[in-house]
């Protein structure tokens, strides 16, 4: 089981900020390691933000995005006491939810 | 404040002197003072350094390393199946973590020794927890690969003294004493390039390409030095400690690097950390 993340949700005016800091090692397949063998690629193919149930982003992600990314996302509509569920899931079929309320 | 957030990443070294005025004196050249680039130049470039920096810190991974460390705080492992908060001391008693960082090195009666905090942390990893110093010693600094239980545990309890004010206790005769020592250490020239820290760090104004070099012995300027550590390199993704700066200081020089958690990487470690006492930590940082 993965890290837990680290997920911030602000209201800035009518705009809520997320910010979602997530443990992950996103090897891209390319690297050796000190033997010469190739590392394994390991990372998050696919991730969703949820508010209160309902999905307000999601996409795919992949190899070009660094190890422990952090991500930042802008959504209108939210409101103080929201719920945020952020959801990844790696190509080795790991996965990991969390969740934020919204400040 | 936005200043010293600014330049802690931009150190490449560390520690600055009384004793080196004299002898950065010697060493200065001409040439070198005609070679500095305009201070115009400079200025903008620092500024865009410290732009992208305050984005990054906006959101830094150490963030997660904070959260790993304060489980393994918490939890009870090792041998002795012991809890760091339940056993080990950082100078405010039992299990107490805010505003340790700040307040170490610090002298340890039990210990008889004066620690940094992660000479601490891993001496009560050892004492309280039973945990394999040979283990522990094996691989001390963080990789791409791997990161260290006591690399974590120092973001930690790093983190519980931002923006708290450093109080090295430097009244206290054994503290006295390694601060002194560490003195000796930042001054002290040997190796192939008959180099010493404060070579470097003596001196004001210094700098090597585009990092200006801060002059350690001063207050102001000492800050630069212990702020931003333990930090998260971006460059590999990993967590380093003020431990592993120190060691990577003499490795620069071309000096034997000293063991780790040795009482040479202490003394210096005091002496840098009392010298910037009274300014604000700002908690673990980041690096390119």
């Amino acid at each position: 089981m993965a890290d837990p993340m680290k997920i911030r949700a602000q209201m800035k005016g009518d705009i809520c900020d997320i910010k979602i800091l997530m443990s992950h090692p996103m090897e891209t397949g390319q690297r050796k390691d000190s033997d010469g063998k190739v590392v394994p690629a390991h990372f998050i193919q696919s991730l969703s933000v949820d508010l209160n149930g309902k999905t307000v982003i999601s996409g795919q992600t992949g190899t070009s995005i660094s190890r422990n990314p952090v991500f930042g996302f802008k959504v209108k509509g939210a409101k103080a006491g929201d719920k945020v569920t952020v959801n990844w899931l790696d190509n080795k079929g790991d996965k990991r939810t969390d969740e934020a309320t919204v400040s | 404040m936005k200043q010293s957030i600014a330049v802690a990443a931009t150190l490449a070294m560390v520690i600055g002197g009384f004793c080196s005025q004299a002898v950065a004196k010697d060493t200065r050249s001409a040439a070198a003072v005609a070679a500095a680039p305009t201070p115009a130049a400079k200025d903008a470039a620092t500024a865009e350094f410290d732009k992208f920096r305050e984005v990054m810190e906006d959101s830094n991974p150490a963030e997660l390393f904070e959260a790993k460390g304060e489980d393994l705080w918490q939890t009870r492992r090792g041998p002795k199946s012991a809890a760091l908060a339940d056993s080990c001391d950082l100078g405010l008693g039992i299990g107490v973590v805010k505003g340790a960082y700040v307040q170490m090195p610090r002298y340890f009666a039990d210990a008889g020794k004066v620690m940094d905090a992660e000479r601490r942390i891993v001496w009560c990893m050892i004492e309280k927890q039973g945990f394999s110093a040979e283990e522990l010693f094996r691989t001390p600094f963080a990789n791409e690969n791997f990161t260290p239980e006591p690399t974590s545990l120092v973001t930690y309890v790093a983190g519980a003294s931002r923006n708290l004010k450093i109080a090295v206790p430097i009244d206290e005769p054994h503290v006295q004493d390694v601060y002194r020592l560490g003195r000796e250490v930042f001054s002290f020239r040997a190796g192939p390039y008959d180099f010493a820290c404060a070579t470097c760090h003596g001196e004001d104004g210094k700098r090597i390409r585009m990092q200006q070099l801060p002059n350690l012995a001063k207050k102001e300027e000492a800050i630069r030095a212990y702020q931003g550590w333990p930090g998260y390199r971006m460059t590999g993704g990993f967590m380093l400690t003020q431990q592993w700066r120190m060691n990577d200081c003499f490795r620069q020089q071309r000096f034997p690097e000293p063991r780790y958690l040795s009482d040479t990487v202490t003394s210096l470690l005091t002496y840098l950390t009392a010298n910037a006492n009274g300014n604000v930590y700002k908690g673990p940082g980041i690096k390119r």
